[in-house]
C-alpha cells in the first residue's frame, strides 16, 4: 500500500537529488557536467526549502527560494564566462587538464 | 491522485537527475544538459503539487528556459567532442561512492530520528504570486534591491571576463 505523501518524502527526493548532484561533481571530468551538477545540488536545496515552507505554513522559505534561483542564475553566468575563458586559454575543458596551481 | 503524481515526478526528477551524472549510453555534455531539463521540468511538478505555483513558473522560466539555454549555447560554442571513455580512476570513484554513501545515511538516519513530518497540522500554505510579491516587495524590500545590484555584478563581470584580450 502507498503511504500518504507527507515532508519525509519529499526531503527523501531532495537528499538523494543533493547527493547524486555531489556525485557528479566528484566523478565527472567534464567541466560543464560538474556544473550541471552544482546546478542538481542547488534544486535539491530549493526543493526541501519549498516543501518545509509548505508543512510549517510558512511563506519565507519560498522567497528564499526565488533569491536562490537569482544568485544561482548570476552564478550560472559569470562561472560560464570563466569556463569559455579558461577554454581560449588551454583550448580544453577537463578537468584533468586543469592542473596548473598543482605543487 | 496527488499522492500518485508525487511518485510519478520524483521518479521522473530522480531518474532523469540518474541520467545527468551518469548515462550509460552517452558521455555527450549536451544530453547531460537536455536531461537536466527534464529533471528542473519535473520538479516544477514537485513545486505545483507543494501548491508554490509561482516557482514552478519561475522555475521553468528561469532555469529551463534562461539557465540551460546559455549552457547549450556553450556546449556549442566550446565544440567539446564527446568524451572519450577514459580510464576511471578507482580512488576518485571509490572516495565519491564513499561519500556519497555517508552523506544519504546522514540525511536519512536525521529523518528517522527528528520524524519532521510529526504533527504538522493540514498545511495551508499558498505560493501564490500575490502573497509573495507583498512579501517580496515589504520585509523583503532590501534583500531584493541588493540582489538586483548582484544581477548587474555579475553582467558586468561576464562582459569583462569575455573580453578578448583578458588581462
Amino acid at each position: 500500500m502507498i503511504m500518504h505523501v507527507g515532508l519525509e518524502h519529499y526531503l527523501i527526493v531532495s537528499a538523494l537529488l543533493f547527493a547524486l548532484g555531489l556525485l557528479g561533481v566528484i566523478t565527472r571530468r567534464n567541466l560543464l557536467v560538474v556544473y550541471m551538477s552544482l546546478e542538481l545540488m542547488l534544486n535539491s536545496a530549493n526543493l526541501a526549502l519549498v516543501s518545509f515552507s509548505r508543512f510549517n505554513d510558512n511563506l519565507n522559505g519560498q522567497v528564499l527560494v526565488f533569491f536562490i534561483i537569482t544568485v544561482a542564475a548570476a552564478e550560472v553566468a559569470v562561472g560560464l564566462a570563466l569556463i569559455v575563458a579558461l577554454y581560449r586559454k588551454r583550448q580544453s575543458a577537463h578537468v584533468e587538464d586543469l592542473t596548473s596551481m598543482k605543487l | 491522485m496527488q499522492d500518485l503524481l508525487f511518485y510519478i515526478f520524483a521518479f521522473l526528477t530522480l531518474a532523469c537527475g540518474v541520467l545527468v551524472v551518469a548515462n550509460p549510453f552517452s558521455r555527450n555534455p549536451v544530453t547531460s544538459a537536455m536531461f537536466l531539463v527534464l529533471t528542473i521540468i519535473s520538479m516544477a511538478g514537485l513545486f505545483v503539487l507543494l501548491h508554490a505555483f509561482f516557482l514552478a513558473a519561475v522555475q521553468v522560466l528561469v532555469y529551463a528556459g534562461a539557465v540551460m539555454v546559455l549552457f547549450l549555447f556553450v556546449i556549442m560554442l566550446l565544440d567539446l567532442k564527446e568524451e572519450e571513455r577514459r580510464k576511471v580512476k578507482k580512488l576518485g570513484l571509490v572516495a565519491g561512492l564513499i561519500s556519497i554513501g555517508a552523506i544519504v545515511g546522514i540525511f536519512v538516519k536525521s529523518l528517522l530520528a527528528t520524524q519532521p513530518g510529526q504533527n504538522l497540522q493540514a498545511p495551508t500554505v499558498e505560493g501564490a504570486t500575490i502573497p509573495l510579491g507583498k512579501m517580496l516587495f515589504t520585509s523583503y524590500l532590501l534583500p531584493f534591491e541588493i540582489v538586483s545590484l548582484l544581477l548587474l555584478v555579475a553582467m558586468v563581470g561576464v562582459i569583462l571576463l569575455s573580453k578578448k584580450d583578458l588581462k
